[in-house]
């Protein structure tokens, strides 16, 4: 069974169509890199799994380990494994980082049946997973994300995911906005990290992120499609020639890949 | 400390109030159609006219006077622009009765908020002994109820009582002057630092509609002493019952005052309350003003600086839901250089509930140096609630910094997604939404099992969406 299966997919906003028809595989302990120009519907993927309600899906549907993830809250689906890091990981005054993640682990340790953890053991937990992310401790006492750099929040939905340990983990432009220290330290945290019994989305505009979290599977994204599919190299070819190579190629290989 | 008497005011003694209230002019504009003030008046007349010290009585004609030329406020006057008192002039107006049967201890126990230490428990208006503690007589802390200070001639009294509060332009305030009954004299001896809260509590009873209770506090913290008062409003009925509250305070030079105020009155109740400091050179106050219940509560918040360096913080808390108003109304007077003040006030409201708040900064001409800052913020949990805000800053000196900011806003959804994409739950997210919006101001209380309270209530408030 497939950990993610995305079939026919079809998506928009107030009626504007984004994603028209799109299908998309994951298997246990793949890396799959979604790239593609701006506006091709990257983004709006990744909100749709994370299930973001102004997005209507028109056709299709998405199965995450056999469920119906389409009729799942967020919150369901983060329990059930899902997790989203954000593009623009979002500040939220007054309410306490380690406060907030306690409260979010907890939820999903309820969900399947573990037990809460205590304060004690859960600031054992971050003080472990912080140092894989190289995160300064102190951020974890200020609200969560107020005040932090651009590196420092996308560090922190890293950070996130180390302590809630998802099964399928979405990133969506993690490497945007950081410089070459930040974006190798969040890619040896997301490295760390991997699992047999695991799978990563990476979603980039860019082949760099690609150097250091090293993809299965390559799919180019252009206006809601996947024009082609194929190996790591491709995101080389897509680095050297651009997106207009694969735009103007047509009858592309389209789908899954597997 | 400057001598608060003002020999400027106006003490024309006035012989026959009742007679010359009826005949006097009210405010103009279009009369109310409930009770007019000749109607308020008639119905308290003078409770203590026989036992009250003479220069009490006087005050007590001139403030007369004074609610007679300003008669109650209508939809024209810019203070009350947005608080329109007409359900309450619709109210039979009439004096509080002493409660038919004494309270227990276990009744009053949901509003004592596990304190330990000096209480004063007043039930509709009258002190209750019985279910007060208060100080040994002689110590660093005077805590006392007004009657008895009075029948003591605790010299405070006649040296402070209406001098702090300002009652030529505020006519529920004259109306207090007026009319009080009893209340609280809590005075700290100088360099004294009182390391237990003073509760003062008020408890309405009476199943009347329009029982009303003028409750009248004087708390005088004396030179470089150190205090806490909380000062909380409830009901133990559900009758719309009208409290009118004036609190003065006096803090010596370098004092330091930390005065809570909480109202959770019932929803039919009428809550009208006036906090005016004075501050000594170097002092600080800091107030915080909670409000949760009445159906209408007006807030009057009021400093003045009268020596340098002195500082407060004005913080405020309003909670308010269905068809309620809460109604805040600051006003610092920078009236000396080098002060400071900040000002908080956070509102939530839901449903169909009226938030208003207007905070006049006065920084005079020779009050160079002044640091002000006063900010609102305001968050909708539902289409229907309403907030006004305004600041109002007045500015004679040149080299000060005044800064002001007002944000009314809902629900951040993004944020809200975020914390469910996590793994928390709907009800849950909102929760800890509204609980952080409301947090700066709750954690500035200093009393733990009020700010405990607050942070229950505010996790109730999340579910309040549509109603």
């Amino acid at each position: 069974m497939e950990l993610l299966d995305i079939r026919n997919l079809s998506a928009g906003v107030e009626g504007r169509p984004i994603l028209k028809n799109l299908s998309l595989s994951l298997q246990a302990g793949e890396v799959h890199a979604i790239m593609g120009p701006n506006g091709s519907g990257k983004s709006t993927l990744a909100q749709i799994l994370a299930g973001r309600a102004e997005y209507q899906v028109t056709a299709g549907s998405v199965l995450f380990q056999g469920a119906d993830l389409l009729a799942m809250k967020p919150e369901e689906r983060a329990r059930a494994g899902v997790f989203l890091a954000f593009q623009y990981p979002v500040e939220i005054p007054g309410v306490n980082s380690t406060y907030f993640l306690r409260a979010a682990l907890n939820e999903c340790r309820k969900s399947r049946g573990q037990a809460e953890l205590a304060p004690v053991q859960f600031l054992k937990l971050v003080k472990e997973k912080s140092k894989i992310l190289q995160l300064d401790p102190a951020l974890l006492n200020r609200p969560v994300n107020e005040g932090f750099s651009g590196g420092e929040k996308k560090r922190n939905e890293i950070f996130q995911m180390a302590v809630l340990e998802p099964t399928l983990a979405i990133l969506d432009e993690t490497d945007s906005g950081l410089d070459i220290d930040a974006l190798k330290a969040v890619a040896a945290g997301v490295n760390k990290l991997r699992r047999p019994e695991n799978a990563t989305l990476v979603i980039t505009h860019y082949q760099r992120l690609l150097n250091y979290i090293v993809p299965d599977f390559v799919h180019v994204l252009v206006d809601g499609r996947i024009v082609r599919s194929g190996g790591k190299e491709l995101a080389f070819t897509l680095e050297e020639r651009g997106y207009d190579w694969v735009s103007q190629e047509t009858a592309a290989p389209a789908g899954a890949t597997t | 400390m400057t001598s608060t008497l003002d020999p400027s005011k106006d003490q024309a003694p006035l012989r026959t109030a009742r007679p010359a209230a009826l005949s006097a002019p009210l405010n103009a504009g279009p009369p109310h159609p409930g009770l007019s003030l000749a109607d308020v008046l008639a119905a308290f007349g003078h409770g203590d006219a026989d036992s009250a010290p003479a220069w009490l009585k006087q005050k007590r004609q001139t403030a007369l006077a004074r609610a007679v030329k300003l008669g109650f406020p209508t939809a024209q006057d810019e203070e009350w622009r947005f608080t329109r008192i007409a359900p309450l002039l619709h109210l039979p107006l009439h004096p509080a009765r002493p409660p038919a049967r004494r309270l227990t201890a276990g009744e009053i126990a949901p509003f004592a908020f596990g304190l330990e230490g000096c209480r004063l428990v007043f039930v509709d208006g009258h002190f209750c002994a019985e279910l007060s503690s208060l100080p040994a007589a002689g110590g660093d802390l005077q805590a006392v109820s007004l009657r008895a200070a009075l029948a003591g001639n605790a010299p405070e009294l006649e040296r402070y009582l209406t001098d702090i509060a300002d009652e030529e332009t505020m006519v529920f305030t004259a109306l207090n002057t007026a009319f009080f009954r009893d209340g609280a004299l809590i005075c700290a001896a100088p360099g004294k630092v009182i390391a237990q809260p003073v509760h003062l509590l008020f408890i309405a009873t009476a199943g009347e509609a329009g029982a009303t209770a003028h409750v009248r506090n004087l708390i005088v913290a004396g030179a470089r002493s150190e205090m806490k008062v909380l000062e909380t409003y409830a009901s133990l009925s559900d009758a719309p019952h009208f409290t009118n509250t004036v609190t003065e305070l006096v803090l010596g030079a370098e004092a330091r005052l930390d005065h809570c105020k909480i109202q959770e009155e019932n929803q039919r109740a009428f809550h009208v309350a006036d906090v005016q400091a004075q501050q000594g050179r170097g002092s600080h106050w800091t107030s915080h003003s909670v409000s949760t219940g009445a159906r209408l509560a007006r807030h009057q918040i009021q400093t003045i600086f009268r020596g340098r360096n002195a500082g407060c913080i004005l913080n405020g808390l309003y909670l308010v839901r269905g068809e309620q108003l809460a109604d805040h109304h600051t006003v610092v007077d920078h009236a000396q250089p080098r002060c400071e003040s900040h000002e908080f006030y956070h509102g939530v409201l839901s449903g169909r509930a009226h938030g208003v708040f207007n905070g006049k900064i006065f920084v005079r001409q020779d009050a160079q140096k002044t640091n002000a800052k006063q900010t609102n913020r305001n968050l909708l949990l539902s289409d229907d609630a309403v907030v006004n805000t305004k600041p109002q800053l007045e500015i004679f000196a040149d080299d000060v910094k005044c800064t002001h900011g007002a944000t009314v806003g809902q629900m951040d959804e993004e944020a809200v997604f975020y914390l469910r994409s996590r793994g928390i739950g709907l009800e849950h997210a909102r929760q800890i939404m509204v609980r952080a919006f409301a947090s700066g101001v709750v954690d500035r209380i200093p009393l733990e099992p009020v700010r405990a309270r607050l942070n229950l209530m505010l996790t109730e408030r999340f579910r309040d969406k549509g109603a």
